[in-house]
């Protein structure tokens, strides 16, 4: 796919949701196979004109997730390259068990996209939320979950997705007027964790729209003489194991994620660490597992302590210098 | 009608040499047990599928123009490999591996295209939902192959069975069959005392499909069924009434045959009775 700067500043404007449906609409003529299945949520997806304009590529099959992922599977299984998207939570936790035999023991290759996960639909609740799906999904063999950083890494990690020969999850984080990790196009590859920065202190690991938050706390601990690397891992499985190999020798590791702190990438980070006989501390940030009250996106993470200042403040205490 | 009745004939001897092969195979299963009443339920209805109505290669179980099986309710799997033993995709030793230490014949389908199965199911009410995508898949493709889903009536109880249900009328796919084994058990006791489901066929109707009820055990009856649905524009549900255990003394009827241990004398006396008929 041809990239503009001027589509990446449309893409932020619009975030990663909208962004999604321009990205299947460019992917279309491209991809002769591709076929995308909905659950009742084309214009929540940003996808009413690929709607409009495939018709013969776009099933709606109504508020029924568990149907969904086996129709994806048949469908799959008959050589179309199906991508499914729908809300995070119904994504993925409302079927987890197709997305278990159909996507993981069958090794049916579809590509699922859950929208609005982590925090960002905070003022509709916790069930609409979505802090849980990674753990679930990686605990499934044959996997892999990409969490994508920004509007251009979202379309990065959809045409990787569908040129990929694996099941795959990603999921999307962040609202509109999505800032932007990435100003310019760039190398993605499904696996493979890219530095944004570095520093030789500590190293932060991050993922999704959580990531400029990160740098926006790398750039303040900088400042108050902590040398730090900002990673994102945008692959949460399979996990990058040569890039968390490289901050072995940091005075601390630090994993911030818009997810439960059980299950997801902290927790990725921390049994992979546990491999090797010398690591250093980590400093899991995230949901405190905990559902509690409710409000907008700002709310929700500063409520969870996943703003700059907040992870400049945690870091800080649990430092030992 | 001479030919109709050579048919039949050949789909009698099909399900007569099936039941034998659920016996060996049960056999086999040995204290590990198996599905038994279950699986012996479908024998004549898949007999009638795999002889008379599905297009299948015996050479080649990849073949593109084959029709499509799906046995949703994968724990009735001794009565499809015993049908995929008929047809020459499976031989009588691979037979005897049934549930044996890293075999390809599972307690529960395993794909295995060279085995001519095509999906893994066992977790309930799932099948359905594979079957959906694979009629949707032909006719994109503007193919006239067909897709038979069989599935149990315990199953039924799954919810996403009536997502399925919903949707496969919605998407006038009239190249979708579904058969469903109305033994009137589940796993540890009658539909009606552990969830009345009442009319199956009325439900089914009421979600768009062409509904039929015909004796899953009368060769001719089904033959007949399948025959005559060819060009009816709606999916096609079958409640097949049916006896879990069906074709021995011991087993028909006895919900005790869920899953169980055939023991050497119960085989033999299965055998016999098998032959006399």
């Amino acid at each position: 796919m041809n990239i503009k700067e001027k589509d990446i500043k449309i893409w932020s404007a619009i975030g990663p949701r909208a962004t999604l449906g321009m990205a299947a609409l460019s992917l279309a003529n491209e991809v002769k196979n591709l076929i995308v299945l909905t659950c009742d949520v084309s214009t929540s997806a940003g996808l009413d004109r690929f709607r409009k304009n495939y018709p013969e590529k776009y099933i709606d099959l109504g508020i029924a997730e568990q149907n969904l992922i086996g129709v994806a599977a048949g469908l799959a299984s008959e050589g179309f390259n199906v991508v499914t998207t729908t809300f995070a939570p119904f994504q993925t936790m409302r079927c987890c068990e197709q997305i278990k035999v159909n996507l993981g023991y069958m090794k049916q290759k579809v590509c699922m996209v859950g929208i609005a996960s982590g925090l960002v639909l905070g003022q509709l609740g916790y069930t609409h939320c979505s802090i849980e799906e990674i753990g679930a999904l990686r605990s499934i063999p044959g996997i892999t979950i990409v969490s994508p950083a920004d509007s251009l890494e979202t379309v990065k990690a959809l045409e990787s997705a569908i040129n990929f020969d694996k099941p795959i999850y990603i999921r999307l984080t962040g609202g509109a007027n999505n800032p932007m990790v990435y100003k310019k196009d760039y190398d993605f590859k499904i696996g493979k964790a890219i530095t944004l920065k570095e520093g030789k202190d500590i190293t932060i690991f991050c993922s999704g729209a959580i990531v400029f938050e990160c740098l926006k706390a790398a750039d303040l601990l900088d400042k108050k003489n902590i040398s730090t690397c900002v990673v994102n891992m945008h692959t949460i499985k399979p996990l990058d194991k040569l890039a968390l190999e490289k901050s072995l020798d940091k005075k601390m590791i630090v994993t911030v994620e818009e997810h439960n702190i059980i299950g997801g990438l902290g927790s990725a980070i921390s049994e992979c660490k546990s491999t090797y006989s010398k690591s250093p501390k980590q400093l899991s940030l995230g949901v405190k597992d905990t559902y509690g009250k409710c409000g907008d996106y700002k709310y929700m993470l500063n409520k969870h302590g996943l703003v700059a200042e907040k992870i400049v403040n945690d870091v800080i205490s649990n430092l030992e210098i | 009608m001479p030919e109709q009745k050579k048919i039949i004939e050949k789909i009698d001897k099909f399900a007569v040499n099936s039941r034998k092969n659920i016996l060996d195979m049960a056999l086999a299963a040995g204290a590990s047990s198996s599905h038994f009443g279950g699986a012996l339920s479908i024998v004549d209805i898949i007999s009638t599928l795999y002889v008379s109505q599905m297009n299948i290669s015996k050479k080649d179980p990849c073949s593109k123009s084959r029709d499509r099986f799906i046995l949703s309710k994968g724990h009735g799997c001794l009565a499809y490999y015993a049908a995929l033993c008929e047809i020459g995709h499976l031989n009588k030793n691979e037979l005897k591996s049934f549930e044996k230490n890293e075999s390809d014949l599972l307690g529960h389908p395993v794909l295995n295209k060279k085995l001519g199965i095509d999906f893994s199911t066992g977790s309930l009410g799932m099948g359905l939902s594979l079957g959906i995508g694979v009629a949707i898949s032909f006719k994109k493709k503007k193919l006239k192959n067909a897709v038979y889903v069989v599935l149990g009536d315990g199953e039924c109880n799954e919810g996403s069975v009536w997502e399925a249900a919903m949707a496969a009328s919605n998407f006038k796919l009239d190249n979708l069959q579904i058969i469903i084994d109305n033994n009137g058990y589940q796993q540890t006791g009658l539909n009606k005392e552990i969830m009345n489901t009442y009319s199956l066929t009325e439900k089914w109707k009421s979600f768009g499909w062409h509904t039929s009820e015909v004796d899953g055990h009368n060769t001719k009856k089904l033959f007949n069924y399948f025959e005559k649905n060819k060009n009816i524009k709606k999916p096609k549900a079958l409640i097949a009434k049916t006896i879990k255990g069906k074709g021995f003394s011991f087993s028909e009827n006895n919900n005790d045959w869920h899953h169980t241990v055939l023991t050497k004398n119960l085989y033999e006396k299965a055998m016999l009775e098998i032959s006399k008929r």
